[in-house]
């Protein structure tokens, strides 16, 4: 069993019926589901902030010279602080702690029938370190000079001098949040894989364990594999900054494109470190509307390998003009373009498990299939900058950045409506409303595809990302580009205010939302089982295990699910 | 494709564009079938009062055909779409071509402007008579360029959307690269790498001039440049 949660109350009385404190219920438990809700409700706090971000600087672009209502006028350098901390929380702040810790957290030790997690004092420091690197990061808005500008790459020499970015302590606070945020990370994974490992119920085979459970472990251990580099790239570039160091000064010695391939041997596989997790609940929640099994499962399992392991060998096609060996080029390519073929593989799969399924339309079920139609975007137009000889024109143009939104917004976004409209009752106790999810979802989707559609086009006509202001560029003040522009931008506010339905829909839900049964969805896995919220160990007795977790539908039986946990 | 959004102005940009519309069309082929598939099997698979969902479990062999033969044939169109990336790339990037009447211009990013020293009229840089020009460079039609890039402080990305052409500077390193222009005319030069608080402030202009305009370009401004070296 899992320790107890210290509550603070004299011995004698520790084993009697008291309710823990405001601090120890909320901010010093260390059971794996409030941890979990310390992670969702921060990482989401942090994407709120990404997007009133983006509001900002999309505004300032579509609305050159205008003041930014919320904001004010928005400065060249303002303008780059604001892209870069839009970029580094919603993959740093949002993505990682919401799809991996706050799931992971949640789902890992309900889904193989565990009381808790393996070292739950380890995960909980993991979360306090998370959240010093959240008020690191604020306390670099705020400082003289103001907050780090020079993209969430960090390319250096930029980054690594302050003459150079004119922002010495908000650099230095920016890296300092990173580093800390990883190591968090660190401990977290480490937690993950050896409870997934160790901690399952008994019957429980490796092939019996839900996908969205490997698809968590496998993306801590790419994450675990990878980050040592980047956090060694940090520390380097915290010397650089602060010590006088030159590990990429190129005037002393040093080699500033060294941090591009540190920094892109972690940046790349961290795109597949959130796909995993992503792709796992969109399997959970297919299976669960098709009411049908998982086509493949052990297929669906080795691509999830098959891409981790790829992910290692594509990180130099972010560097095709960067000043590498132009040989390398063909290298990198080639596996990048190989690693389109497991992730091609996991599509096709999802598509054929619709096939013969008895499918509705559910809020969560919409999130889930959106994720594979807009994705299947994301995945294809990758193949354009993978390709050495296109991405010479397309490389850091909006065509980049619609590319990589049309992965990570399905991924982080989708991923995390998809997982939150299907486990809610389960973590609250509460059901949504429905018809407020579908309002929210279509403001969402429509928008989306209108912000990122244009940006393709513009991306090809040669904008550039990341630069101020267009007019000063007579060929990309075009009015059908600036037309363009200001199209991607009212659909932002569109999909920005349609967020405020889900936040009226959550938050009502929560309290006045209809109680929820144990088990809504009629789903097969182990976390359906416990009470709905579950209490601190979860169940009362551990579930045994007997099958798998996809046994929808099977011929000769009434009932058309069959749990985990049900003896023949 | 590209070239209904923006001129194609050198020889690379052929390539590239050719590249781009093969890549467009092979993966759009593949992007409308999964699509159609997909959301064929939402509206056919739809919940019906009395019919149930079909147990296929996906391992059988037979089952696995109908995702293992689109896979393959996704590995076919990879291999494809492979040689026509590295065949482009050759082109542009790693052969660097000869002409006999082939110039060679240096290209400086700083932050934040860009500095084009062009050769003089005796055809050669580092002599009296270079041209140095912020923001402006000056090119001849159909002749062969090599320019050599670096940058005097953080990274730039010396990028000429109408040429498809983009490298990075990197301070400390010079790249030798080349271009060709095919048109004349007056275009847009960015940087495409975030170089600091003026980043978006440093917009450069190409000028592709015919060989009667460059020289009477040159001629008028190679003695100004002249009397400004000798004067610093």
């Amino acid at each position: 069993m899992a320790e107890t949660i210290p509550v603070g109350h004299a011995p004698e009385h520790a084993h009697e019926h008291h309710e823990p404190g405001f601090v120890a219920k909320y901010l010093w438990s260390t059971d794996h589901k409030m941890i979990a809700m310390q992670y969702l409700f921060t990482g989401s706090a942090m994407a709120l902030l990404g997007g009133f971000f983006a509001y900002v600087f999309r505004s300032q672009l579509a609305f050159p010279g205008m003041s930014v209502p919320g904001f004010g006028l928005v400065s060249p350098n303002e303008y780059n602080a604001l892209i870069t901390n839009h970029g580094a929380i919603m993959i740093f702040w949002f993505a990682m702690p919401v799809l991996i810790a706050a799931f992971g957290n949640f789902l890992i030790p309900l889904m193989i029938g565990a009381d808790d997690m393996a070292f739950p004092k380890i995960n909980r420091l993991s979360y306090q370190i998370f959240l010093l690197s959240v008020l690191v990061l604020f306390v670099s808005f705020f400082v003289e000079g103001g907050a780090f500008g020079g993209a969430w790459t960090m390319y250096p020499p930029l980054s690594a001098t302050a003459e150079y970015n004119q922002t010495p302590l908000g650099t230095t606070l920016f890296v300092t949040a990173v580093a800390l945020e990883f190591v968090a990370f660190l401990m977290g994974g480490i937690n993950f894989v050896v409870t997934a490992m160790n901690s399952r119920a008994p019957g429980m085979r490796m092939y019996d364990i839900p996908i969205v459970v490997w698809m968590i472990v496998l993306a801590s251990i790419i994450f675990m594999a990878s980050v040592g580099p980047l956090v060694a790239g940090a520390v380097m570039l915290l010397f650089d900054h602060n010590l006088g160091t030159a590990f990429f000064d190129p005037k002393r010695g040093g080699d500033p494109v060294l941090w591009q391939h540190l920094f892109w041997f972690f940046g790349h596989p961290e795109v597949y470190v959130v796909l995993l997790p992503a792709v796992g609940i969109v399997a959970e929640i297919i299976t669960v509307f098709a009411r049908k099994k998982l086509f493949a499962y052990k297929t669906v399992l080795y691509t999830a390998f098959g891409t981790g392991v790829l992910s290692f060998t594509v990180w130099a096609h972010h560097q095709f003009i960067a000043g590498i060996d132009p040989r390398m080029a063909n290298v990198f390519t080639i596996t990048t373009l190989l690693i389109s073929v497991p992730v091609a593989e996991m599509m096709f799969v999802y598509i054929a498990t619709l096939y013969g399924g008895s499918i509705t339309l559910e809020t969560p079920m919409l999130w889930a299939l959106s994720f594979i139609a807009t994705f299947l975007i994301g995945g294809v137009t990758g193949i354009f900058l993978g390709a050495s000889g296109t991405d010479i024109y397309l490389h850091d143009t909006y065509f980049v950045l619609a590319h990589f939104h049309y992965t990570f917004v399905p991924i982080a976004v989708i991923g995390t409506f998809a997982g939150v409209t299907f486990w809610f009752p389960k973590m609250f106790g509460r059901m949504l409303d429905d018809r407020l999810g579908k309002i929210h979802f279509w403001g969402t989707v429509i928008p989306f595809n209108l912000i990122f559609i244009p940006l393709f086009v513009l991306g090809v006509a040669g904008e550039h990302r990341r630069i101020w202001d267009f007019t000063q560029f007579p060929e990309l003040s075009a009015p059908w580009m600036r037309d363009l522009d200001k199209l991607a931008t009212l659909s932002l506010w569109v999909m920005l205010s349609f967020q405020i339905v889900f936040l009226v829909n959550f938050f009502w839900s929560l309290r006045r939302g209809p109680k929820a049964p144990k088990n809504p969805w009629a789903s097969n896995t182990l976390e359906w089982t416990a009470d709905s919220p579950p209490p601190h160990g979860n169940w009362k007795e551990l579930p045994t295990v007997y099958r798998g977790p996809y046994e929808y539908s099977v011929p000769g039986r009434e009932q058309d699910y069959w749990p985990q946990n049900v003896p023949n | 494709m590209i070239e209904r959004l923006l001129p194609a102005a050198s020889t690379s940009a052929t390539e590239i564009d050719f590249l781009f519309s093969l890549i467009f069309w092979l993966v759009g082929f593949w992007f409308v079938l999964s699509e159609a598939i997909f959301f064929g099997l939402i509206l056919r698979f739809r919940k019906r009062e009395g019919r149930k969902a079909q147990y296929v479990t996906g391992e059988l062999q037979s089952e696995k055909r109908w995702i293992t033969v689109p896979h393959l044939l996704v590995l076919v169109c990879d291999v494809f779409i492979v040689f026509f990336a590295v065949r482009a790339w050759h082109q542009v990037k790693q052969d660097l071509p000869t002409a006999p009447t082939q110039q060679v211009v240096r290209v400086e990013g700083a932050q934040w402007a860009w500095i084009f020293t062009h050769p003089g009229p005796d055809g050669k840089l580092d002599s009296a008579d270079d041209i140095r020009k912020v923001n402006e460079l000056h090119v001849e039609v159909d002749r062969l360029y090599h320019f050599q890039l670096t940058s005097r402080d953080v990274l730039h990305s010396f990028s000429v959307p109408v040429f498809r052409l983009k490298q990075d500077a990197i301070p400390g390193r010079v790249i030798t690269g080349w271009f060709q222009p095919t048109k004349t005319g007056e275009h847009d030069v960015q940087c495409a790498e975030i170089c600091g608080i003026g980043h978006g402030l440093m917009p450069a202009r190409i000028h592709i001039e015919t060989s009667e305009q460059h020289a009477a370009w040159i001629a008028a401004n190679s003695t100004v440049s002249v009397a400004a070296v000798a004067g610093r």
